[in-house]
């Protein structure tokens, strides 16, 4: 195998084939199903489905993490000490102008762009890391080689248990697959 | 304790199936995709269409004019500097703010009924702050000029005024119109991908294969997804009330009789869902007739809305009584001139046909059979349109012509160009949003695929649990 032209420079030569993808054709089904893999001790696994189903990240190792609303959260406190920044700068040290009188902090008049800048960097900063954690955007995955799969975004759902996986082995994984009541299961091809 | 009500009536919490009529997850996503990848749109798109560019040009003529020859040729006069810039910047901005209630108040009160609706809402959210947007830039006479108001280092050393509400605008807008953008885009990205499957053409493959950012539905970004979508809904729901807040400011931080009321600013954002939501059943009633989509958005959801279109009509409603209040027992001279000028100076039919528009006309929603009448509610939110922008004209013009002196006193009336503008900004508008039908899934397919599996756990159940069980056994 090492020796076909495919290969990377350095490191060892991937496998030609990404997975073994079981489709079905039910949420419950599917959800099912990851449970039983990960009982099984399959590790390297994902899901497809075409709307959020409740649970199924949940059942898949390493399905989630609380990375997202940790960075959500720095990027909204930095564009809070951003904006009110921005105005101490502007009305203390910049440019103040005594009006009336009246301070040159007047912070509660500064709330409001404080407020909006908070929003806009929270904003911001999730919608950018989502993508960014997802790996997306992306050109092509592997997992679209599947049989059926543009059905993943339509009416049906996918579990894919992938040849990284120590437990995989191309008879036994299609056959678990097959128990779990699947319409149909299929080697994925890498390319 | 009996939790249950008397006369032994069970009360549900998902009270109602969302969907009408039997469908399942193929032929949801069937019918809503076809409205986009039909290549023969109905012939009533083309008519809209055509009438939504022609209004286009109309609104790039009059700005084209307007720049060569400045803000003269509005009817803007001393005392009126705020004329029909700042009423229909007020009443674009308030169109928005349904979509952005729907998307993220109802997802973070969990409820269902708001995915039939979100997606094309949300869409109007972000045309309406396009058109609202454009008012204050071309007000400012020299839009040119515009990005002056972003504090930034110059050689002049100048910043902008950021204890002012007309800069908090700049801020408040700008940020509205950006997370509505991202809040929008994220939600698409999923039915885009669906489209991308789904579409023939290669050049239709090709750019929903490029905007949907090689989504695949893992169970891993859904996850996230769903993480992002709650964070955005977060802000995005202090971030709407704020935007109305700020624009009420614009006038409330003011000392002009009949501005300077504490009410303004829940009146003004009750104000904006109350003629938000008058303009997603304008348009909605016509789409789900136009694409036959009445299994989705149902008469539960017309009557929902118009219900919330009745609670928010009697909020603002209640707005109108407390200013007579005010001008009343404020005992301030200027105040109660501004009353009478109201109901009786010059521009009182103005007055009166706001108060029967937004205060007596949408109490007939009170009754059931003409919350569910279609043509009835068509003609009750077209009428909430008209009164939420005369409600604009009574605080704005009215209160600059009768102010503290009599010689500051005057009269307005818009002119040609006025006119020319605001309409082609509703043909900006109708253009784009029936642009977005052609090219854009209008109702979120995903979130309607989510509400049926909802319902079959909470109506029915499917044999597959069952199928999965014994497929196992025989293994």
């Amino acid at each position: 195998m090492a020796g076909h032209g495919h290969g990377h420079d350095h490191g060892p030569v991937e496998n030609p084939i990404f997975g073994m993808v079981a489709e079905f054709d039910s949420p419950d089904d599917l959800l099912a199903a990851v449970k039983r893999a990960t009982a099984a001790g399959y590790s390297k696994t994902d899901a497809y489905a075409p709307f959020p189903i409740h649970g199924l990240a949940e059942a898949l190792p390493n399905g989630t993490d609380d990375r997202l609303p940790w960075l959500a959260f720095f990027g909204g406190l930095t564009g809070c000490m951003l904006g009110f920044g921005l105005q101490y700068f502007i009305n203390v040290i910049d440019y103040p102008m005594n009006v009336g009188g009246k301070p040159l902090n007047t912070w509660p008049q500064f709330l409001p762009v404080t407020f909006e800048c908070t929003v806009l960097c929270t904003g911001l900063t999730t919608f950018i890391s989502q993508w960014a954690l997802n790996g997306l955007p992306r050109y092509h995955h592997p997992i679209f080689n599947a049989p059926n799969f543009d059905r993943a975004t339509q009416d049906r759902f996918f579990l894919c248990i992938e040849t990284k996986d120590p437990k995989y082995e191309p008879n036994e994984t299609a056959a678990f697959l097959n128990g779990l009541g699947a319409l149909n299961v299929a080697e994925v091809a890498r390319q | 304790m009996a939790t249950e009500p008397m006369g032994g009536k069970r009360t549900q919490l998902i009270p109602e199936n969302f969907i009408d009529n039997e469908h399942d997850y193929e032929s949801i996503t069937d019918i809503i995709a076809r409205v986009v990848l039909n290549p023969r749109p109905p012939l009533i798109w083309f008519i809209m269409t055509a009438g939504g560019f022609v209004g286009l040009n109309v609104m790039l003529m009059a700005v084209t004019w307007l720049i060569l020859r400045g803000t003269g040729i509005w009817g803007n006069n001393q005392p009126t500097g705020w004329a029909w810039d700042i009423i229909n910047f007020v009443w674009w901005i308030g169109i928005g703010h349904a979509g952005t209630l729907i998307s993220a108040i109802l997802l973070l009160m969990r409820q269902s009924w708001r995915n039939s609706i979100n997606r094309f809402a949300e869409a109007m959210t972000i045309f309406a702050v396009m058109c609202a947007g454009l008012y204050p830039l071309l007000h400012t006479g020299r839009p040119w000029c515009d990005y002056w108001l972003f504090p930034y280092p110059n050689v002049l050393g100048m910043w902008p005024q950021t204890r002012s509400p007309l800069e908090w605008d700049v801020f408040a807008v700008s940020t509205y119109f950006t997370i509505s953008v991202l809040f929008w885009f994220l939600g698409l990205v999923p039915d885009i991908a669906t489209l991308r499957d789904r579409s023939r053409s290669t050049w239709a493959k090709v750019l929903y294969g490029a905007a949907a950012l090689g989504w695949r539905g893992s169970a891993k970004h859904w996850f996230r997804y769903e993480q992002a979508t709650n964070i955005l809904a977060g802000i995005s729901a202090p971030l709407v009330l704020s935007v109305h807040t700020i624009v009420s400011f614009d006038f409330a931080v003011g000392i002009v009789p009949g501005w300077h009321t504490t009410i303004f600013p829940p009146y003004f954002v009750a104000g904006a869902v109350f003629a938000g939501f008058a303009m997603v059943l304008t348009f909605g009633l016509p789409l789900r007739a136009l694409y036959g989509l009445k299994d989705f958005i149902t008469e539960k959801h017309l009557d929902w809305m118009a219900k919330i279109t009745l609670a928010t009509g009697l909020i603002v409603f209640y707005g109108y009584v407390l200013e007579m209040f005010y001008g009343w027992y404020s005992g301030n001279v200027y105040e109660l001139s501004l009353v009478n000028h109201r109901i009786a100076g010059p521009y009182a039919p103005f007055y009166w046909a706001l108060i029967f528009c937004n205060g007596i006309w949408p109490q007939a929603l009170w009754s059931h059979k003409l919350r569910k009448n279609v043509p009835f509610l068509f003609v009750t939110s077209i009428v909430i349109g008209i009164g939420m922008w005369l409600e604009r004209f009574v605080i704005i013009p009215m209160s600059l012509t009768r102010d503290f002196i009599t010689s500051s006193w005057g009269y307005y009336s818009p002119t040609l160009w006025d006119w020319l503008l605001f309409l082609g900004t509703m043909g900006f508008f109708t253009f784009l949003l029936f642009m977005f039908i052609k090219v854009l899934p209008f109702i979120n397919i995903f979130e309607m695929r989510d509400l049926l599996h909802k319902n079959h756990h909470t109506f029915g159940h499917t044999a597959h649990e069952h199928d999965a069980a014994h497929a196992e056994e025989a293994h």
